[in-house]
């Protein structure tokens, strides 16, 4: 049995994802604002939204700080409360569950949540080096550990251990690039090849670039309502019946596996407990596809398949867009981009376009129930959000 | 040094300068804590004492780093991995000695020490694996 909504999201918004030069965050994250805005004509934003919950990774990029207010601001939101999360790339993953938490206790009705990301500006190295602060520093960064490289350790050991091959992560990338050229706010609008993936430069064996996330622009956000006031708001609400968290050691080294996410697996069990449903229910996802290898490994680890089986499920095509189960329609953070405080919320956005029937030439049809899957770092933070349409 | 410096990372790469690897013991419930902490994680309890761990184990899973930070860029590509030691104890660090084709999980590897320090904060030696 389905269960009763935790909140009901009432509109979203998505700044185009890609290479913005001189848009900073506050300029990305008031377009997805507006969007949002614009798509909701019944909420009066200053007056109905009474707190914003932002995720934001790094204020190295902007020398920017402080990006509650500053993000509030420029969406027209001050004086209301605003709060940054920063759970590294699942920053606004922990904003949405945050928005939720506000809602629940009976201190908000109606909340904006979200987050955003300027990363283009910066080169490769200063980029690895801010995204490798998301890593533990005396054990990881101090012996150059990137992060490609901590993923890049779960690869080879999941080759090992399973026979995982190169071919199939290729195969991740190959579907998530097709993905990307049907969403027309995705970074990249090119289909790749398994020969192109398999044959781009080593960034950290056995991750070659096109299996690896892009460095990306944008901003996202979503308006949450007490699932009683949603109707005020729109006729197609999209409601949040399940939302899971957990936490891991930030060291990938002190994990008890190296081919699971642990945190994964429990913010994905406490989901489905909460909103009532099995992975068989879900009709689209939206998983957290930093590396091919990360893909492979969330399907096993929110039970799409049992574990080890990760690169045969990508092989059989049960993924892609018109297979059983639909993974990252929007082109995932491979192909759409991932801006890192941007993409929890990003998945959200995706989500909630399926469930109310307007992802255009990627629409899952009749699609009811879908999940997204957000990931910090290396593992140490997973958020999971399960939604149902109205 | 002391046998009873604070229970802190920054202890422990104090101790990697005199080419120790040491790790913290919990005296209550006999968890070993690496890296140590000042409170162990299973029992909560602060008694504790510094043990010294042999340094040899076997890879659990490898990398070859080609796109790296700064710092690193002038020694790419290198190796890293994570060796687990006999008593399930585990670090990650950068193998030298040994050619990226010959790197094979599983194989036996032992902790050695850099002798030159970092100029930059925090200013810790550096450990690293080799073949046995």
């Amino acid at each position: 049995m389905v269960n009763k909504p935790l909140v009901s999201i009432v509109s979203a918004g998505l700044s185009k994802f890609g290479r913005l030069d001189g848009m900073y965050c506050r300029e990305l994250f008031a377009h997805a604002a507006k969007e949002a805005f614009d798509r909701c004509p019944n909420l009066n934003p200053i007056k109905d939204i009474e707190a914003l919950f932002v995720g934001h990774m790094g204020e190295s990029y902007e020398h920017q700080g402080h990006t509650g207010p500053t993000l509030a601001d420029w969406a027209g939101l001050l004086p209301k409360p605003a709060v940054r999360l920063e759970s590294a790339c699942a920053s606004s993953g922990v904003a949405l569950r945050t928005g939720i938490l506000a809602i629940l206790s009976g201190m908000h009705k109606v909340v904006m949540v979200g987050g955003v990301e300027k990363m283009t500006h910066r080169t490769t190295a200063e980029v690895t080096e801010f995204l490798a602060m998301a890593s533990d520093m005396p054990f990881e960064q101090w012996n150059g550990i990137t992060f490609p490289g901590l993923y890049a350790l779960m690869a080879t050991a999941h080759m090992h251990e399973y026979g995982t091959t190169e071919e199939q992560m290729a195969r991740v990338a190959v579907k998530n690039h097709h993905n990307g050229t049907l969403n027309p706010k995705a970074h990249m609008q090119k289909e790749i090849t398994v020969e192109k993936a398999m044959s781009s430069k080593v960034i950290a064996w056995p991750l070659k670039l096109y299996d690896c996330s892009l460095i990306t622009d944008g901003a996202s956000c979503l308006i949450l309502a007490h699932p009683d006031l949603a109707k005020k708001f729109t006729d197609a609400p999209v409601h949040v019946i399940g939302s899971g968290q957990a936490s891991d050691a930030i060291g990938l080294y002190e994990r008890e596996e190296l081919t699971t996410l642990k945190a994964a697996r429990l913010a994905g069990q406490e989901a489905y407990r909460m909103a009532g449903v099995e992975p068989k229910d879900l009709d689209v996802a939206e998983v957290h596809d930093c590396f091919t290898i990360a893909e492979i490994i969330a399907y096993e680890d929110l039970g799409f398949c049992g574990s080890g089986k990760g690169g045969t499920l990508i092989e059989e095509g049960t993924t892609e867009l018109g297979g059983k189960l639909p993974v990252n329609p929007s082109g995932g953070l491979k192909s759409k981009g991932h801006p890192v405080g941007a993409t929890g919320t990003a998945q959200a956005y995706e989500i909630y376009l399926q469930l109310t029937g307007q992802a255009d030439e990627r629409q899952v049809d009749g699609a009811e129930i879908g999940l997204s899957h957000n990931v910090g770092g290396s593992g140490a933070t997973a958020c999971v959000h399960i939604y149902r349409r109205d | 040094m002391s046998e009873n410096p604070p229970f802190t990372v920054s202890s422990f790469y104090k101790f990697v300068s005199e080419k120790r690897l040491m790790a913290a013991k919990c005296n209550e419930c006999g968890t070993v804590l690496l890296p140590p902490k000042p409170m162990c994680t299973n029992c909560l309890s602060t008694n504790l004492k510094w043990i010294e761990l042999e340094g040899a184990g076997n890879l659990l899973s490898y990398t070859v780093i080609y796109i790296a930070p700064e710092q690193f860029q002038s020694i790419a590509p290198y190796t890293v991995g994570i060796v687990e030691f006999k008593n399930g104890l585990r670090l990650p660090g950068m193998i030298h000695g040994v050619d990226p084709e010959e790197i094979k999980i599983g194989m036996n590897l032992k902790v050695d020490f850099e002798t030159s320090k970092a100029s930059q904060w925090p200013e810790w030696p550096r450990y690293f694996f080799r073949p046995i």
